[in-house]
Parts: C-alpha cells; sequence; structure tokens
C-alpha cells in the first residue's frame, strides 16, 4: 500500500522519494513500531524540516534511510528508499558504503559516538574525501582544512592533527559537519545537528547549510524538535507523531493553518520571542504515548480535544488539506472551521 | 549592605518594594583556581565563572538568567545558595548576609532557599520513592510533624504539581521526564521556600511537557508569592516566564531590563545578535527578520578578553573596547548596558 499511486518512471522523479517505510524493534517490553508507514519526498537545492517530540521516530527515519538501523533488534519491514530514482534497499552493502559519505551526508544527534576517537580529526576528513572523491593526500589536505575554515572551526591547519577528545563538544559538531559536507553531498541529513550548540554557534552553522543549498544545490532534511529552527530554514515540513507522518505541506500552510490538532497544539505550547503579553502557554495535558502500547486508532486521540468516537478505533491516513498540504486527521475540516470562526470572533 | 555599590543606581526600581528585595546580590564573584605542577601544585591561573555580578530579586519576581553555555549562570546560582563559596562579593537574603554565616546559621536558609535541576533524573535518588525524596525535606528541617501529618503534606504537594499521590511508592525511573520535574518542584515546595533557582528546569524536556512544567512554576509563584532566579539559555522561554532578564556573557552581565523591554529595545550589541539568532516558529517573519551572525567562539574564561569580554566577537568593536572596562550603566528605567557604544 502506497500513498502516492504515481509511477516511479514518468513522474519527474525527487531527489530522495520515501515511500510507505517501516521500521520497527524487537525490545523487552515488545514490538516498537518506530516508523510506521512514512512516506516523504525532498528535491534538489530544498530544505524539508521533519519535527516531532522525543521518541517519535525522527531519528528512525533518517537511520533507515541510511540502512544503519541495527539488525537485530531493529528490521525494516516495509517501503521504498528511492535516490535519483534507484531503490536503496536493493543495494548491496558495498554500493551502500559509497552512498554514506558521498552522496549523502549525514550529521548525527551524538557526535562523540560518530567520530573515531583514535584518528585525528584531519585523517577522518581525508579518508572520505579519499574514497568518495578520488583525491590525493596534499588536495584532500588542502580541501579538509578549506571546510573546518568554512565551519568555523578556529585555526583549521593546526586543529588538522588534533584527536576529538581535544576539542569541545561545539567544535567536535563542527568536524562532524564538516565531514558530512565535505564529499559535496546532493543531500544532507541533519539529525539535531545544531541542538547541543548554543544559539549563535546554531545560527553560525545553519547559515551556512542554507548557503550550501543555494549555491550548490543540495538538499537538506532537517531533524529537530525546534519549531523555530524549521520556521526559518526550510520550505516544506513534515510533522511526526508516534511512528508517523500526521501533517505535511509548505512551511507557511503548517504554521498559519495547521490542520492536525497536535501540529495545532504544538505551535501553540512553544513560547515565542516576539510574544506581545506572557499570558499562560496552551498545553498539551497528558504525555506521549509509549509505542509499546499504542491506543486503537489515532495515536493522538487521548491528547485530543476534538477527538470523536471514531478516532478511538479508525487510523486516519493523510489525506488532503488543500494543495500540497495534507493531515491525518477524521476531524481535521471542523477544526479548520473552528479556527475560522476564532478568526472571525477576534 | 557591604561591598561595592558601584552598579547599585539601577537597582533602585526593583528594590523599591516596602519590605526590600527578597535577594540582594552585589559584586559577586566565583574564581576557580587552576594549579599545576606535579608533586608541588602551584596555582597557575583561574577561572573567572562569575566576575562581578550585582543584581536584585523582589518577593515574588522572576529574574531571567541567559547566556551561552559557560557564561557563568550556574556557578552563579550555586553562589547565592552558598553550595559554592563565593570568592568575593556579597549576597543577602532577606537582609541577611550568607556569605560569611557558619553551616550552623545557613541551616535555616536552606529549607527557604531551594534549586530545581535541568536533569530531574540525575538530581533525584534512584533508590528513593517519590514519597521519600518529597518527604525528606520535611524532616530534614523538622517541618513535617509526626508520620501521618509527613504523608499528608506529601500527598498534598504532589496534587499541586499535578501528580497522583497514589504515585508516591513508586521510584524515579517509573516516571517520564516530566513527572521526574515534576517531583523534583514538588520537593523544592516541601521546604515552603521564598526562593528558588530554576537551573535549566524545562530544557530537558519535550515541548508539549514544557509549557505544563512552566504553567506549574507561574502558578506556584503567584500562589505562595516565590521569588524565580530562572536560568536558561532558551531566550524565548526565558522571555516568557520573566519580570526582567539579565543577559550573561563571559561571568559578567551585559545588559540587564525588564523582560519587555529588553526584547523590544535590546542596546547591547550581543543581546541584539544573540536575540536575532533565536528563531521564530513564524515562516513570514522570518523572512523579513535581521540576522546577525556572530564569528567564532565564546573565549576562553581562563584568559578572557581585555576591557570589554565580548569584544572579540562585537560587530561594532573599535580598539577602545580593548582598553576600557565597560560598566554597566543605567539608561533610564532600569535598563542597564555595559557597553561604550551605546
Ligand atoms: N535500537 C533500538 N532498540 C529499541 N528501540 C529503539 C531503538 N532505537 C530507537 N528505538 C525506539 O524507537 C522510537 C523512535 O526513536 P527515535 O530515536 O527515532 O526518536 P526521535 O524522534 O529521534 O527522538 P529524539 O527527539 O529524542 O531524538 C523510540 O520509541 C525509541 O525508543
Ligand atoms: N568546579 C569548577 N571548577 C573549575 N571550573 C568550573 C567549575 N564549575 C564551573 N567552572 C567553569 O566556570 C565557567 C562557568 O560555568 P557554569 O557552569 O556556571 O556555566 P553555565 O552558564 O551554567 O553554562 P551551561 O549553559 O553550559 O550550563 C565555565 O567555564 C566552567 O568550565
Ligand atoms: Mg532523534
Ligand atoms: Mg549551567
Amino acid at each position: 500500500m502506497t500513498s502516492d499511486p504515481a509511477p516511479v518512471a514518468n513522474a519527474a522523479p525527487h531527489l530522495l522519494d520515501v515511500r510507505n517505510l517501516a521500521t520497527r524493534f524487537a525490545t523487552a517490553e515488545g514490538c516498537v513500531q518506530a516508523v510506521d508507514g512514512v512516506s516523504f519526498h525532498i528535491d534538489e537545492g530544498e530544505t524539508l524540516g521533519l519535527v516531532g517530540e522525543s521518541g517519535c521516530g525522527k531519528s528512525v527515519t533518517s537511520l533507515s534511510v541510511m540502512r544503519l538501523i541495527p539488525t537485530p533488534p531493529g528490521e525494516i519491514t516495509d517501503g521504498s528508499v528511492l535516490f535519483e530514482g534507484t531503490d536503496l534497499q536493493t543495494l548491496s552493502e558495498r554500493e551502500m558504503r559509497r552512498v554514506r559519505g558521498g552522496s549523502i551526508g549525514m550529521i548525527f544527534q551524538e557526535p562523540m559516538t560518530s567520530l573515531n576517537p583514535v584518528l585525528t580529526i584531519g585523517r577522518q576528513i581525508t579518508e572520505a574525501l579519499g574514497i568518495h572523491l578520488d583525491l590525493n593526500k596534499g588536495a584532500a589536505r588542502n580541501r579538509a582544512i578549506e571546510i573546518l575554515a568554512r565551519v568555523g572551526l578556529p585555526d583549521p591547519a593546526s586543529r588538522f592533527s588534533d584527536y576529538p577528545h581535544h576539542l569541545s563538544g561545539g567544535q567536535r559538531q563542527r568536524v562532524m559537519i564538516a565531514m558530512a559536507i565535505s564529499c559535496n553531498p546532493k543531500l544532507l541529513i541533519a539529525d539535531e545537528a545544531t541542538t547541543a550548540l548554543d544559539v549563535t554557534i546554531q545560527a553560525q552553522i545553519l547559515e551556512l547549510l542554507q548557503s550550501l543549498c543555494e549555491e550548490l544545490r543540495m538538499a537538506l532534511l532537517i531533524i529537530t524538535h525546534n519549531l523555530g529552527v524549521v520556521a526559518r530554514y526550510a520550505q516544506r515540513v513534515a510533522v511526526m507523531y508516534a511512528g508517523k507522518i500526521i501533517e505535511t505541506g509548505a512551511a507557511d500552510e503548517i504554521y498559519t493553518t495547521p490542520r492536525h490538532p497536535y501540529t495545532k497544539a504544538l505551535l501553540s505550547s512553544v513560547p515565542r520571542l516576539d510574544a506581545i503579553t506572557t499570558t499562560r502557554l496552551t498545553s498539551i495535558e497528558g504525555e506521549i504515548p509509549d509505542l509499546v502500547n499504542l491506543p486503537e486508532g489515532c495515536a493522538f486521540a487521548p491528547r485530543c480535544r476534538w477527538v470523536v468516537d471514531r478516532c478511538r478505533v479508525e487510523s486516519p491516513e493523510l489525506g488532503p488539506s488543500g494543495g500540497s498540504h495534507t493531515a491525518a486527521c477524521w476531524e481535521q475540516d471542523r477544526i479548520d472551521h473552528d479556527r475560522l470562526a476564532e478568526l472571525q470572533q477576534s | 549592605m557591604t561591598g561595592e555599590s558601584r552598579h547599585a543606581d539601577g537597582e533602585r526600581a526593583a528594590a523599591s518594594s516596602p519590605d526590600g528585595p527578597t535577594l540582594s546580590v552585589r559584586d559577586l564573584q566565583v574564581h576557580f583556581p587552576i594549579t599545576s605542577g606535579f608533586l608541588i601544585r602551584r596555582q597557575t591561573g583561574a577561572v573567572k565563572a562569575v566576575d562581578g555580578v550585582t543584581f536584585d530579586i523582589a518577593p515574588g519576581e522572576t529574574l531571567g538568567l541567559v547566556g551561552e553555555s559557560g557564561s557563568g549562570k550556574t556557578t552563579t546560582g550555586r553562589a547565592i545558595l552558598q553550595l559554592q563559596r563565593p570568592t568575593a562579593g556579597s549576597v543577602e537574603f532577606r537582609g541577611v548576609e550568607l556569605t560569611s554565616i557558619s553551616a550552623k546559621k545557613m541551616r535555616p536558609f536552606r529549607s527557604e532557599m531551594q534549586i530545581i535541576f535541568q536533569d530531574p533524573y540525575g538530581s533525584l535518588n534512584p533508590r528513593m520513592s517519590a514519597g521519600r525524596i518529597i518527604g525528606e525535606p520535611l524532616t530534614v528541617h523538622g517541618l513535617g510533624g509526626d508520620q501521618d501529618q509527613r504523608l499528608e503534606r506529601v500527598a498534598e504537594l504532589l496534587k499541586r504539581v499535578g501528580m497522583n499521590p497514589a504515585m508516591m511508592g513508586r521510584y524515579p525511573h517509573e516516571f517520564s521526564g516530566g513527572q521526574r520535574q515534576r517531583i523534583g518542584i514538588a520537593r523544592a515546595l516541601a521546604g515552603a521556600p521564598s526562593f528558588i533557582v530554576c537551573d535549566e528546569p524545562v530544557s530537558a524536556l519535550d515541548v508539549s511537557i514544557q509549557a505544563q512544567i512552566l504553567n506549574l512554576l507561574s502558578d506556584l509563584q503567584t500562589e505562595f508569592n516565590i521569588s524565580y532566579l530562572f536560568i536558561a539559555h532558551d531566550l524565548s522561554v526565558v522571555r516568557h516566564i520573566s519580570d526582567r532578564v539579565a543577559v550573561m556573557y563571559l561571568g559578567k552581565i551585559m545588559e540587564m531590563a525588564t523582560s519587555v523591554e529588553l526584547y523590544e529595545n535590546p542596546m547591547h550589541p550581543y543581546t541584539r545578535a544573540l536575540m536575532s539568532a533565536v528563531p521564530i516558529p513564524d515562516p513570514a517573519l522570518e523572512r523579513q527578520r535581521e540576522r546577525i551572525v556572530l564569528a567564532g567562539d565564546i573565549p576562553s574564561p581562563i584568559n578572557p578578553p581585555s576591557g570589554c569580554v565580548f569584544r572579540t566577537r562585537c560587530p561594532i568593536a573599535t580598539d577602545e573596547c580593548g582598553e576600557v572596562l565597560p560598566d554597566l550603566v543605567d539608561h533610564g528605567g532600569g535598563h542597564q548596558v555595559a557597553c561604550i557604544k551605546v
């Protein structure tokens, strides 16, 4: 069952086209369906923001795309990941290694686990350059220093022979970013790449990534729980909740006319720098659901203001909300109607 | 009031409540010695974690403390609570000077001045039930009465922070992050505090849970007239919760004003850059906003720049900034700025 019925061959192919992806983990408590039928696409030069709260499946989605799910306990059970028209799931492990760090770069959530502690940072970058760009030693060294300078690492030439533990957390994260962009990837996946950094450093890094998208037509998948970052940098947004994308569309539409009650609630629960009054925040009652014991029907139903009987038995698919905007909610028309009524009142 | 009062003028507005401020901090300094040498350890320098911080907090008021990692926010909070002995300066709590007080005389203040931590998991004893964690301050400070009264009080506190008293017997690992933070808040409330240092209390929480905790903290403040020092690196959160905000950089306050004034009229180049770096969840607005991107990292506090500590990253710094140490000057209405260019 694919939610996008267009055949691969004749539609203008997306750079990355993920269809109906499903990934689960076997755990002591039971089976965790971490990603449950996720579809999205990204075009050249475009930035997609994948947002959602902790545990909703953002990282597992990106690791599944890169085929980095530890198996066991994890397993991709369904779906396809088309990159430039080729299903990455059909590649051999050797072919996949050329894709990783080559045409698809990735910045992981945990910098320390993805840098090799016994190799100098220079060596780690030049190694990747050797594999993917076929540069000789001197050229690779020059390119590595140039990229380290670009990500704002102070004094890159002398930092070249440092080991990861010599660097601060923020500097390590910049090295990770340098590695990920060193081979001019067509797609960069940035999983909470700047979350641990100070806002001024976050701004430096994200401005750099944005300029790479503009100059080199690089596509960017920003994974974050920060709704502000997505508003600033992404053209399109996909909102995840409990393993599913529950709303997606152009950023402007999602932020101004959210159709899914979760998106709506999420947006009104964050304090804004530009808020005029400091009144109470609209909080979402209850907790994020446990993926092992998901309720029947819509996973958001237990916390939803608009819940009706149907929501508790039948899980909604993404349905049209106008243009490219889709939301997985039975009651989305009523929610939109309520929003318009509220607008008229005020 | 002891210590320096060079900056005191701008503080009057905040201190204007009839009973005076709950907390008065004057020229607070915390320097950590750096030692070296193999057999004979010698002090070879100091980390100036907090370097001349002055502010007041009125009863029922929230002062937000923002700044990048390592700017000295946590150390300021710990020094106020005397969990870290200040190197110099004065901390007066309800008129009593705490920096020179004995551990014994400090004890009654320990229940009145509380702290809530960022990592609710790390700060809760994993081998104690929620009930014991919350009840312990009652026992320690002799506030609890007999066993039954204590249990009743714990149940009441759990209810007050939005939890089911039946959960009293559970252990920290059986709770979600948001619930653990509620337990941390209940424990702080047990001592009937009039002042709480909230050190990044919502930074580790998901946005939907963050809103619940921020609302809870506001409600408790209104109900019990508690003063907060609210430490966070998230400016949006700080703006939301605070009456006034102080912006720290390398151990110093760069700017301080009411929260509305600071966000509408930031004067210090660092505050301006910091605010422009915070994205607002509104794509249309974001397309129009000015972006000031600061180069480089925050310098090492071991060897801070001369003059203004921000000058190495400052877009408007001149040679003069390396020579003059800017004072925190009042620009009207308690809006204080430490910059010779404004
Ligand atoms: N190796 C694993 N074994 C078992 N469960 C896993 C494993 N990796 C992830 N999960 C589960 O899959 C779900 C989705 O996790 P994921 O890491 O994708 O969340 P996320 O959206 O990236 O959250 P965060 O914002 O905290 O990074 C979670 O419930 C998590 O516990
Ligand atoms: N016990 C200590 N010994 C030596 N240096 C310390 C000690 N505690 C803190 N420091 C240093 O003092 C400076 C200020 O640290 P502090 O923890 O107060 O910063 P912070 O503003 O709370 O940062 P963060 O946002 O990362 O929590 C840092 O440079 C830190 O390394
Ligand atoms: Mg993740
Ligand atoms: Mg701190």
